[in-house]
């Protein structure tokens, strides 16, 4: 389809949008599902059949809209109000607001802290689009960027401003995106490749599937354009089987666009053609790792190999492979339709740009945020968070997921981006942001991820398969109180040990939590080898066998 | 399998097809995937084994997974598998004796905003108590006889 064609399309969205009056989206993330949000959003349409209104108001099915503790969501428009905790029998009341005042039990204040101090980019459009529909999509300038692209654009001129924009690769690292792509772009190959790592394994993060549930097109947009940048001509997105409803709406956007022309041979016309194809992982944390995810696209056990070659210069079937996040992707449509310099003035001056991150744990508001690079710990904490809840103490920030650190309150001032969190012995990871209070026990959250890392260690290199397994072993031995100070020093040589000599990712970070409780929470440690836990989730001898499953 | 063209690349879309249609990976339809994509059969095993989606043994009449993500293990998560053992006997990855229940533990579900979370026969419940869970499990069981 031709963009002339397209922008019909997307008119045509427009004037049936105006049409109508008043929207009511219902929040159809995987988050509010689990509260009943689609019965919700059924009841609604219900209501607005029975009173004659279908009309004057549409009921629209919407990605995340971040607020998940309070879920289900409802969005009234104009005037985004917003309601709480919807249950279908509340679609009466609800309708018959739209045109009065708002139901005071249901309504959520937009003007809180935790909507207003978010910049969203790569979540812009989840929560307002309707994710099974390319439409939406293209009424809001969706694909654009992607026919701007293949139309005004050289791949060195996409290339170029991807590395002004000051891009890093979303999935953990920080790897500037420009290089990255530079790199594909040089390698030489008939056969080019681009892979989405929507393999999202960090237990407490849920950002990408927000994304591709949400917003989908907007992957597909970035992919293709990262093709054309770097002249690969096919596509994998590899998804997590766990995330069923991701792979139902990405694969309804990958045929919508197929039927627009936006996929497929000769895109709008251009010599451009790009396939995508979706692939399921299987649930192993491991896929995560670059090169683990191309061997299991292959077909094989996920494991890594060791790098270099860098997938850039081999990877899938042995040819260049750019191989980047969901929420990388998700931010290079707005790059390209904004500019460069837009995206670099947001952030630090290293890490540029917003981070999604996944709010959970001890904290009243759970959910997701976008909030720019430099943004402080504690307005991520007290203010967009509302604090910890039950009056309960602050004990620790979790980031990372199982590779990443625990950081103590001392530390609530610093500004988020990659450098400083790495300073502190956490990484940025894929943006899991774990609130712990004081009644969580650092020494137990040590074992919980090393139990992780243990059981998703791929066993192909020895300090990682046997490592984690001796390590998890010694803080099962401090949680019981059997340990001694012996024990803690071997527990520190062991950590220095995998983390210098493990094959990937995954056992060189896997002492990651390790090291960082050892270094801010060490008294907690001492108490264990005294027998007695400071929170008082260990169980000592007496009770030992009820507590303990390992 | 046709439409991963028979090729060795399409092993594990093919065992996800075959659990999504059996509910679990048999030993008869692991050789069949093997002598049709001409794999080795020790490599579909291995494939099958290495991921935690894919399973060898049926499941039960109902399942309860427990989500053990890190949110929901700080919020409690540890209390239901305890709940779920003392009731009805059985471990994570366990089915009772009678087949009517298994229980599983899953990485994270991904909805951590309502930890704890457990998925019972497919079904999300947000926000569990071992006494709701309890509650929820024995009205799931007694439904079914």
């Amino acid at each position: 389809m031709l963009s002339e064609e397209l922008e019909v399309l997307a008119e045509k969205e427009r004037v049936a949008q105006h049409s109508c009056k008043n929207h009511i989206r219902v929040c159809q993330g995987t988050g509010c599902m689990a509260a009943r949000a689609l019965e919700v959003k059924n009841a609604i349409s219900g209501s607005v059949k029975e009173m004659g209104l279908d009309k004057d108001i549409a009921v629209i099915g919407v990605g995340c809209r971040g607020l998940c503790a309070l879920g289900p969501l409802v969005t009234i428009e104009p005037g985004d109000r917003l309601y709480k905790e919807a249950v279908p029998e509340d679609a009466g009341e609800i309708v018959a607001s739209v045109t009065t005042e708002n139901v005071e039990r249901l309504h959520t204040d937009t003007k809180a802290p935790f909507f207003v101090r978010q910049e969203k980019i790569a979540l812009e459009n989840a929560g307002s689009i309707d994710p099974d529909r390319i439409e939406p999509y293209l009424a809001i300038g969706g694909y654009q960027s992607l026919l701007k692209v293949l139309s005004e654009m050289t791949p060195a001129g996409v290339l170029d401003t991807i590395t002004r924009a000051g891009l890093r690769g979303r999935g953990g690292a920080g790897y500037p995106t420009g290089l990255k792509w530079s790199t594909v772009a040089k390698a030489a190959g008939p056969q080019k490749y681009v892979i989405c790592n929507g393999d999202e394994g960090d237990p407490g993060a849920f950002m990408d599937r927000s994304i591709m549930e949400g917003d989908p097109h907007r992957i597909i947009e970035g992919m293709a354009i990262a093709g054309y940048a770097v002249g690969a001509d096919r596509g994998f997105l590899y998804v997590r089987a766990e995330y069923p409803l991701a792979v139902k709406r990405l694969k309804t956007a990958i045929s919508r666009a197929e039927r627009n022309g936006l996929l497929g041979a000769n895109i709008a016309g251009t010599p451009f053609s790009f396939s995508l194809e979706i692939r399921l992982g299987a649930g192993a944390f491991v896929c995560g790792e670059e090169t683990a995810l191309i061997t299991s696209i292959e077909g094989n056990r996920g494991m890594p190999r060791p790098r270099p070659p860098y997938p850039a210069m081999s990877g899938l079937n042995s040819c260049p492979t750019l191989i980047n996040n969901v929420e990388t992707f998700a931010n290079i449509s707005p790059i390209i339709r904004n500019g460069a310099e837009w995206y670099a003035a947001i952030g630090t001056e290293k890490s540029k740009g917003t981070k999604v991150f996944c709010l959970t744990g001890a904290i009243t508001n759970t959910g997701l945020i976008e909030v720019p690079m430099g943004i402080t710990l504690r307005e991520i904490v007290f203010e967009i968070g509302g604090g910890i809840p039950n009056g309960k103490k602050l004990k620790a920030i979790q980031t990372g997921g199982p590779s990443g650190g625990c950081i103590p309150p001392q530390f609530l001032d610093m500004k988020v981006d990659y450098e400083s969190l790495r300073e502190v012995g956490s990484i940025m990871g894929s943006g899991g942001m774990i609130i712990i209070d004081e009644t969580s026990c650092m020494v137990d959250v040590a074992k919980f991820f090393m139990e992780f890392c243990r059981t998703e260690s791929c066993g192909k290199c020895t300090p990682c398969r046997v490592g984690t397994a001796e390590m998890h072993g010694l803080l099962d031995k401090i949680t019981k109180g059997q340990a001694t100070v012996a024990d803690i020093a071997l527990l520190e040589e062991l950590c220095e040990m995998v983390r210098d000599t493990s094959l990937c990712g995954l056992g060189q970070s896997a002492p990651n939590p390790v090291i960082s409780t050892l270094r801010y929470f060490r008294d907690e440690y001492m108490a264990h080898l005294e027998g007695r836990c400071p929170a008082g989730v260990c169980k000592f001898q007496a009770t030992e066998g009820v507590a303990q499953n390992a | 399998m046709r439409r991963h063209g028979y090729k060795p690349q399409g092993l594990i879309e093919t065992l996800h097809s075959i659990q999504e249609a059996f509910g679990f990976l048999d030993d008869a339809s692991m050789r069949y995937a093997a002598a049709s994509l001409k794999v080795p059969i020790s490599k579909v095993y291995g494939v099958a084994t290495f991921y935690h989606f894919f399973s060898l043994k049926p499941q039960g009449k109902h399942t309860c997974i427990v989500c053990m993500g890190t949110s929901c293990y700080i919020k409690g998560a540890g209390a239901l598998i305890d709940q779920i053992g003392a009731e009805y006997g059985i471990k994570p990855g366990e089915t009772t004796e009678d087949g009517e229940l298994s229980l599983m533990t899953a990485r994270c579900v991904g909805s951590c905003g309502l930890a704890p979370v457990c998925v019972v026969d497919g079904d999300v419940a947000a926000k569990v108590t071992p006494i709701a869970l309890r509650e929820r499990m024995q009205r799931t069981t007694a439904h079914a006889e």
